[in-house]
């Protein structure tokens, strides 16, 4: 594997892989003394063209914790596309040797761009609304932690699925191995035709909760609102809102995950939320160890 | 000088030869056709290969005025002129816009020392905004052959209306880009499950389809003629037919790209697989073949839209729509459709030459006779050529075809008797 750009075209084998290397470096975070010297002497570029505090901060302690290099740079495409292109921006960083480039970008195949023209290995931490890999892989290690498996499954993903890449990535991911997945929004963010992909469309979610192993709820942009896809907060509230009534239709040790940053009272009612059955923090641990994963996997660095 | 092109199969449905034959050239024009021996004459033996009427490619952007890195005219005749082409409908989608006479102007006496005849095809409506009418009138006395906003629609039914009445008087043909632009919403792809994995926004087939419905019925109301541009969609086909059968004078044409290439390839994400109207659906193109195969389709036009290497290399989302076509046309629906039988010669010949002369209304285009210019276009079908976008004559290089290995290709150009380009 030279680079991570999507789970649709990751084979199921390396996800085990990925998924049973970060395993191991799950006790690597929990020692008193957080370091391994996998990556010594690599280095690794954050580049950020969108906001985000959360998969920013999990590569580069991620990175760290392996002793690689981390660099950070962040860049809003408006300022950048006046000015320097996304290609030169690139090729101008790995003129300081890097070896290995995360990238979140709001176009999608962004990512994939980069490899067409850069040496250095290319993680896609998340491009526009097509996917984002690592998300998808650390929500496989928190249902493997909680339930042991990622087969056989009911996994319900929830709310706009139109633009959302971690929908698509956990999508692609808890198909190949071997689970259902079901979709559940307003139809304007979750138009008919995604029944095409492996997945089915219910768009009554308490249906779609119905014995859920897993529930993932996804963060509603408000902008949505203007965008004509949703006539009003608090109708979306009343009907896709994961709510306590709604979690009790789940299998009883059903889980709730979320990719962050929530949104309370709008996708979560705050008793779900904070309930035993909602393993957010979880992910955010997960995230840690299966990044450390994909970053050593990728630079060929021992376990 | 005296030019005779020997012992080529010359097709030429409008007066319907279709036969082996010599062409005898002098002063421009075509002056003997049939069984010729001439002493003096250039002679060029052409047993074997196709001899066509000039082909006409209706609609291509040439970037001249403003963008001159893409494209000028100069370079983009020669590039028609390679490819096989003896005229081009150049559309007014320049910076600024061909939206005045004296514009039209700029364009026909810069295409004054172009290899092949450039057309301008001017502004349906001032700087394309939509709101108010050219004086198509005495543009079309500067040279303008057609109006066109194209590129955008004319979104406002009324201000379609008006123009289409306006053009009764001229006799003139609009060329409609047909799509409902809040429909398309800033969308870069087809919508449909395929493309929606991809993340990118979808500019939907019923973008198409509502903006053509809604045209065909204005310009039935109206009685005018409407020539729908880059068709991409079965259901926007499906409404030609129909208006057809109901006697609508409407014509339409479809590039060879959305012929041979579908959504499928725009998983790469490169911006060489990003034009407006966007690919569509392997059915869709089905469907398009279909049309070329049975007769539906009238004319097949690049919609050469050159971009410089810079603009196209760039996110997907942030890259200009468009390709070029002009140096890949010939060879790609003569490899693809006629060796393989989907379309003979003869209604090669009308697609490419016939039909556009008659829907721009072209004089001395689409026919090889006695006593008309000599615009020429010899064919070698057993020709091989790669695509090769190094090579092209164009200023761009923005194909989705480099590498493509084909079979047939334009070997001679000739524009009024004059060998513009030639690669036997």
């Amino acid at each position: 594997m030279r680079h991570l750009l999507s789970i649709e075209e990751t084979p199921k084998e390396k996800i085990e892989e990925i998924l049973s290397t970060a395993k191991g470096f799950l006790e690597i975070s929990r020692r008193p003394i957080k370091k391994v010297p996998v990556l010594r002497g690599k280095t690794v570029v954050n580049l950020f063209f969108e906001p985000s505090t959360r998969t920013r901060s999990s590569f580069e302690i991620a990175a760290k914790r392996l002793s690689a290099d981390v660099m950070n740079f962040s860049a809003s495409v408006s300022s950048v596309r006046k000015g320097e292109s996304l290609k030169d921006t690139v090729l101008n960083l790995e003129a300081m040797k890097t070896d290995l480039i995360v990238i979140r970008h709001p176009s999608p195949g962004a990512a994939r761009f980069l490899t067409t023209f850069c040496r250095s290995a290319v993680i896609n931490a998340g491009d526009g609304a097509h996917e984002h890999p690592t998300q998808a892989l650390l929500d496989a290690l928190t249902v493997l932690e909680h339930k042991g498996r990622l087969d056989g499954m009911k996994v319900v993903i929830v709310g706009d699925i139109l633009h959302s890449r971690v929908a698509r990535s956990d999508l692609f991911l808890f198909h190949k191995m071997g689970s259902s997945v079901v979709l559940s929004g307003p139809p304007t963010l979750l138009p008919p035709y995604f029944k095409a992909l492996p997945a089915e469309v219910e768009y009554d979610l308490d249906r779609a909760v119905d014995g859920a192993d897993v529930v993932i709820m996804l963060r509603l942009q408000m902008e949505r609102m203007k965008g004509g896809f949703l006539p009003s907060l608090r109708e979306y509230r009343a009907r896709y809102q994961l709510t306590g009534e709604r979690l009790s239709r789940m299998k009883p040790d059903g889980i709730v995950m979320h990719p962050g940053p929530i949104n309370r009272g709008i996708e979560l009612s705050h008793e779900v939320a904070d309930s035993p059955r909602s393993v957010i923090l979880d992910q955010v641990e997960k995230g840690v160890a299966v990044r450390m994963a994909v970053l050593s996997l990728l630079l060929g660095g021992e376990a | 000088m005296r030019i005779l092109l020997k012992g080529g199969r010359v097709v030429s449905p409008q007066n319907k030869i279709n036969t082996v034959a010599d062409i005898l050239i002098e002063d421009g024009e075509v002056k003997e056709i049939g069984k010729v021996n001439c002493g003096d004459c250039r002679e060029y033996d052409l047993s074997g290969k196709y001899v066509f009427p000039g082909l006409i490619d209706m609609h291509v952007h040439f970037r001249e005025p403003g963008r001159e890195d893409a494209e000028d005219i100069a370079s983009g005749s020669q590039a028609a002129a390679k490819g096989g082409f003896v005229a081009v409908a150049m559309m007014p989608n320049t910076s600024p816009p061909i939206d005045d006479p004296l514009r039209v102007r700029f364009v026909v006496e810069k295409a004054r020392s172009a290899k092949v005849f450039v057309f301008p095809v001017g502004a349906f409506t001032k700087g394309r905004r939509g709101e108010e009418l050219t004086e198509m009138a005495l543009m079309a006395e500067e040279g303008a052959i057609a109006f066109s906003d194209d590129g955008l629609p004319v979104s406002n039914p009324l201000v379609l209306r008006r123009g289409l009445e306006y053009l009764l008087a001229l006799d003139l043909p609009y060329l409609s880009h047909a799509e409902d632009l809040k429909l398309s919403q800033d969308g870069f792809v087809n919508e449909t499950p395929f493309t929606a994995k991809l993340g990118l926004r979808g500019r939907p087939w019923v973008s198409e389809a509502v903006a053509i419905s809604r045209d065909l019925l204005i310009a039935e109301f109206v009685g005018a003629k409407v020539h729908l541009q880059h068709i991409s969609t079965k259901r926007g086909l499906e409404l030609v037919a129909e208006a057809k059968e109901r006697g609508v004078r409407v014509s339409c044409e479809v590039t060879p790209h959305h012929l041979l290439l579908d959504e499928t390839y725009v998983s790469s994400f490169d911006p060489n697989f990003k034009m407006n109207p966007p690919l569509r659906s392997p059915e869709d193109r089905e469907a398009l073949v279909k049309g070329l195969r049975e007769g539906l389709i009238d004319a097949i036009a690049t919609d050469h839209a050159p971009h410089t290497y810079d603009d196209k290399e760039v996110e997907f989302d942030a890259a200009p729509f468009g390709v070029v076509g002009l140096e890949t046309a010939v060879s790609l629906i003569w490899d693809k459709f006629v060796r393989r039988r989907v379309i003979s010669p003869k209604r090669f010949a009308e697609l490419l030459s016939v039909n556009p002369a008659k829907i721009l209304g072209l004089r001395g285009f689409g026919k090889i006779e006695k006593g008309y210019p000599a615009h020429i276009t010899v064919i070698d079908p057993k020709k091989e050529v790669v695509v090769d976008r190094d090579k092209f004559a164009s200023k761009s290089r923005n194909t989705p075809f480099h590498g493509w290995k084909l079979r047939g290709a334009a070997v001679m150009t000739m524009v009024e008797g004059e060998v513009v380009s030639e690669s036997f």
